[in-house]
């Protein structure tokens, strides 16, 4: 291979995603871009995502706009201005023909797919990938989430380090139990399921309820906890929009839920009918609508949270990063503030309720740094 | 989550539905199978097909009824005891069986509400089996879904693949109306991800099973298979297509049809039944009356000829939609010069 | 076996108000003010009367187009019926059933019924359900002896005692199915047809209210007590034509007059309770005189009462669409 060229491949969204649809070039053939300039957009069936330049270069295009191709498949190369057009094309013979015999096996790595434990009689679906010696990471998600939410960051996390994300009780493919619905309650499942992998000290990385949850378990459990990472997470102020809790609970259709799921995003065109359909398979199974009333008459009685958890922070025994989208429409950035100093707080300008998903690449990065330290 | 059947998928939505309602019943001809017989042995077929076997065991006679082959008696029963207390589910084996017991449906269960000025509530579900495809001919192979659906008061259900059929059966037990509920037969090993939960699925919310720019299909029951495998075909040859799958064509989801010919100005319809007066005529008339000038073509209908199902592989064949005639049909819509099919 | 006086009461009650509200219908029929078309049961009182007598809200009966009878008989209150047949919104199916579809699932009235056949099915089934919910209670279906012919029928005695439901096959055989004489379109006998079926058959005369309440009796209770199906061969006349309009040329001159002047169920019954002492004639003329008021105020009431509006149309078609 010519070390001067750096291949493009159409990259891998979470677990499910095995091709994606170049919705669109950013970049212009030929414009020089450097590492982590935002090069296309992605379009999985669940959601468009950016992606981003893995090195420095002049652009050479090899996918159009619009085609779908398998993860793994060339999109295009980034080459400097030295090396000839009879060199990129060989590369890209070569890369294509190797691609064709690799893909079998790519299918395979890709096969790594959630189970269902069962945790103290409890059933759970956990999707653990990587392995390592630098302490594990729990992934927390929040309110009406599941562990698909981390589909951006999971792999990326899981270089060289054991990552667990899983459901929460009454969410995704868990069991549709909440017990009260209180951040604690959820917060001693998420101790059985360490116990129950072995794990004795992970970084937790949790949004949103899941945020209030990791704080729940830091407060109950602190020698269980590395360190928090937390993003957008509830138990920080008052406030919650209650049209999305709301809207969650109650929309049941396609025509209902996406304007509810649109609170969740600053870039709307994000939310797609797949991404809906996903969450309306859930709600639509027994018990899960139920279980989301619980946790929310819990979690937001009268339209506010009711737990206070600031003081896990304030006793500063515990290692904590804040992420924040600017625009957050579910919970109001402000709840960022006036932590202790020793707290790091990042706010992300343009990004809404979800920075794991619209600012994945900086997310990953920052958390992955943070992680290491 | 597991892998299951259609089969499966059904016969798990009958047993968790009769686990959670003591008011659940089922009944039909050899639904269990065996009564009567010298050797003793009961749910020997479990339905003709095998959807219902083993409820008999777990549910017990009282639950689970064996009839006797007269569909207008026990169709007509299902209907009377919806109406006063019981939520049945009666399998009425062939839909082609309709002949013998439609003024129970028609005339009874499907208007009692309306007549007694809404005082009655008749939850009722009809399985039935329907489709070409298996050499059945004529009196066992139609897909007589517009025939109830031209009937108001009844809800009309054509499940397209496993997670469709068991959240949508649910979904018609738990309703408070009479349904029709019609498995394609030809479709009842095919498998796919369901849920080990119970599940619903609401009525008149199209399935849209992909999304493209330049075409809409809208498919019923099995035809959705075999629409979206003639996408996926036309995807490799630069034709991006909507495929809609209307889940039930009584309510049928109007507002997402119209949506999507609004966007993609085409519109091609596969129906597996006899064209007059069938969903594809249907639909047509729906979109020439609302979404006109939306349209950049003629809508394209692949249907089967008007003829009853024949019995030869070689006239069945011919006689069935394919995903070769959806094929050449979207080409037909898209401009292209299109082969006559044989 | 003795009968309650305040049965008595309560049946003669019944039987005065279908006679009077059929009555009054084929008066007011004639006026052109009613809509649609209607089957009057002059004549059947007893049977109605004599069978709903040993019926409680529980059971539930199933009955024909000739239905105005099963209804009052079985507690269906008169005044809704009067404005449903007037096609008002008042009506006890707001207007939208007419004589054909009265019905009120809480009186357990499964629906007079404009197929003829179309009650023996959901009888089945109405029988399957207090059968599987073990409430105690029995199903009835009234139907004709044209009915009798139809396959429905038929399948439903096989599967009623197939199934052994607490069902009861009320057979009013009139004598005519629409124009033409049950002599002609029955075939074989209806007691061999209860036979062949393996169910009790018990048969009367359907102008004498004592001998219908007690066979009906019977049959119920073999019924009710978990036996399987019984039919009732009940053989009455009807005294006006098929529907209000039909002039019944085949009938010979004087066969309504007969049934009207030698069997007529209300006299005999007068006759019977007075004679044996049961009941006072004055307590009778007293509700007759009671009846009379309900039934004017009835058609008062429905000739006032307002129609359908445009918007019930397309309410109930459904629960929930």
């Amino acid at each position: 291979m010519n070390a001067s060229i750096t291949p493009i491949t159409m990259p891998k969204f979470g677990l499910a995603m095995t091709e994606g649809k170049l919705a669109g070039w950013m970049v212009r053939p030929g414009s020089r871009v450097k590492a982590g300039d935002d090069l296309a957009d992605i379009e999985t069936s669940k959601i468009t995502n950016a992606y981003e330049s893995p090195g420095a270069g002049i652009l050479r295009q090899v996918a159009s706009d619009g085609e779908t191709l398998p993860v793994g498949a060339l999109i295009g190369v980034l080459a400097e201005d030295d090396v000839s057009d009879a060199d990129i094309d060989a590369f890209i013979a070569r890369f294509t023909a190797e691609f064709a015999t690799d893909d079998a096996d790519a299918q395979d790595a890709a096969a790594a797919e959630p189970t269902v434990i069962d945790v103290k009689g409890r059933a759970l679906r956990v999707l653990d990938l990587g392995h390592g010696d630098a302490t594990p990471v729990l992934l927390i998600h929040g309110f009406g989430g599941d562990l698909t939410n981390w589909m951006f960051n999971h792999a990326a996390l899981a270089e060289g380090r054991r990552v667990v994300a899983f459901d929460l009780p009454g969410h995704g493919g868990s069991a549709k139990d909440v017990g009260d619905g209180s951040p604690a309650f959820l917060a001693g499942v998420a101790i059985d399921l360490l116990d129950h992998l072995g794990i004795g000290k992970a970084h937790l990385v949790a949004h949103s309820l899941g945020g209030a949850i990791a704080l729940a378990l830091a407060g109950q459990a602190p020698d269980k906890v590395a360190s928090l990472a937390l993003i957008a997470p509830a138990g920080l102020g008052p406030e919650i929009n209650m049209d999305f809790i709301n809207g969650f609970i109650t929309a049941d259709r396609q025509k209902t839920i996406q304007p509810v799921l649109g609170y969740l995003v600053h870039d709307k065109s994000l939310i797609g009918r797949k991404m809906a359909d996903d969450i309306l398979r859930y709600k639509r199974l027994d018990g899960a609508v139920s279980a989301l009333m619980q946790i929310a008459a819990t979690c937001f009685p009268d339209g506010r949270q009711a737990d206070d958890l600031r003081p896990v922070l304030e006793r500063g025994d515990v290692r904590a990063l804040i992420l924040w989208g600017e625009d957050d429409e579910i919970l109001p950035v402000r709840q960022s503030g006036g932590l202790p100093p020793a707290v790091t707080v990042d706010i992300l300008p343009g990004v809404g309720h979800m920075p794991q998903m619209e600012r994945a690449a900086d997310i990953n990065r920052t958390i992955g740094t943070f992680v290491a330290q | 989550m597991s892998k299951k059947s259609f089969r499966q998928a059904i016969n798990e939505a009958l047993r968790q539905e009769m686990r959670r309602d003591p008011r659940v019943i089922v009944m039909g001809e050899d639904v269990a199978g065996g009564h009567g017989g010298t050797s003793g042995t009961v749910d020997a077929w479990g339905g003709v097909l095998g959807v219902t076997k083993g409820l008999l065991t777990e549910f017990g006679e009282d639950r689970v009824l064996d009839t006797p082959i007269t569909e207008a008696s026990y169709i007509g029963a299902a209907a009377g005891a919806a109406a006063t207390g019981l939520r049945p589910v009666a399998e009425l084996m062939f839909v082609d069986f309709v002949g013998c017991c439609l003024d129970q449906i028609m005339n009874q269960a499907a208007k009692f509400r309306y007549m007694f000025g809404g005082k009655a509530r008749t939850p009722l579900v009809i399985r039935a089996m329907f489709g070409a495809g298996f050499n059945a001919a004529a009196q066992h192979s139609q897909a007589l879904y517009p025939l109830f659906t031209h009937i108001p008061g009844l809800k009309v259900v054509v499940p397209s693949s496993p997670y469709e059929a068991k959240g949508l059966l649910i979904e018609a037990i738990r309703d408070d109306d009479p349904v029709i509920f019609l498995e394609h037969k030809v479709m009842y090993d095919d498998e796919e991800e369901v849920p080990d939960e119970a599940y619903t699925i609401p009525f008149g919310e199209a399935n849209l099973t992909r999304e493209g720019d330049d075409l809409t299909i809208v498919a019923f029951g099995r035809m959705v298979k075999l629409a979206n495998e003639a996408a996926d075909r036309l995807e490799r040859q630069g034709i991006s297509c909507t495929v809609i799958d209307p889940r039930t064509t009584s309510p049928l989801d109007t507002d997402t049809i119209l949506d999507c010919v609004a966007d993609t100005g085409r519109l091609v319809i596969v129906d597996e039944s006899s064209p007059r007066c069938n969903m594809a005529a249907d639909v047509s008339a729906l979109v020439a009356e609302y979404a006109f000038d939306a349209l950049k073509a003629p809508i394209r209908r692949v249907m089967p000829p008007h003829t009853p199902v024949p019995f030869a592989s070689v006239l069945e064949n011919l006689y069935l939609p394919s995903v070769e005639k959806i094929e050449a049909a979207v080409k037909a819509a898209m401009g292209h010069r299109v082969p006559e099919i044989a | 076996m003795q009968i309650a006086r305040e049965t008595l009461l309560r049946s003669y009650r019944a039987m005065r108000t279908i006679r009077d509200f059929e009555e009054r219908l084929h008066v007011e029929f004639a006026t052109g003010e009613i809509p649609g078309f209607v089957h009057l049961y002059c004549g059947e009182e007893a049977s109605g009367v004599g069978v709903c007598a040993n019926l409680t809200d529980q059971d539930t009966i199933a009955s024909t187009h000739r239905g105005h009878g099963h209804c009052i008989a079985k507690g269906v209150e008169v005044a809704g019926m009067m404005a449903e047949i007037y096609g008002r919104r008042t009506g006890v199916c707001q207007g939208k059933g007419g004589s054909m579809h009265i019905a009120d699932l809480s009186r357990g009235m499964l629906g007079a019924n404009g197929i003829v056949g179309g009650g023996p099915p959901l009888i089945c089934g109405a029988a399957l359900s207090h059968k599987t919910l073990k409430n105690g209670a029995v199903a009835v279906a009234f139907y004709g002896d044209g009915a009798s012919n139809e396959g429905s029928t038929l399948e439903s005695l096989n599967l009623a005692t197939v199934w052994r439901l607490p069902a009861v096959f009320v057979l009013e055989d009139n004598g005519y199915g629409e124009a033409t004489g049950a002599s002609y379109a029955c075939a074989g006998s209806q007691k061999a047809r209860a036979e062949g079926f393996g169910m009790p058959y018990l048969e009367c005369d359907g102008t004498d209210f004592f001998a219908v309440h007690q066979a009906a009796g019977e049959a119920i209770a073999h019924a009710r007590a978990g036996n399987g199906p019984a039919m009732l061969h009940v053989r009455l006349a009807r005294w006006y034509g098929h529907f209000e309009g039909d002039a019944m040329t085949y009938r010979a001159s004087g066969e309504v007059a007969a049934a009207r002047a030698d069997h007529d169920c209300l006299t005999i019954f007068r006759t019977r309770v007075t004679q044996a002492g049961l009941l006072d004639g004055t307590e009778l003329d007293d509700i007759d005189s009671a009846v009379r008021d309900e039934i004017e105020s009835a058609v008062i009431a429905a000739k006032q009462a307002p129609l359908p509006e445009a918007a019930d149309l397309l309410a109930d078609v459904y629960v929930r669409y």
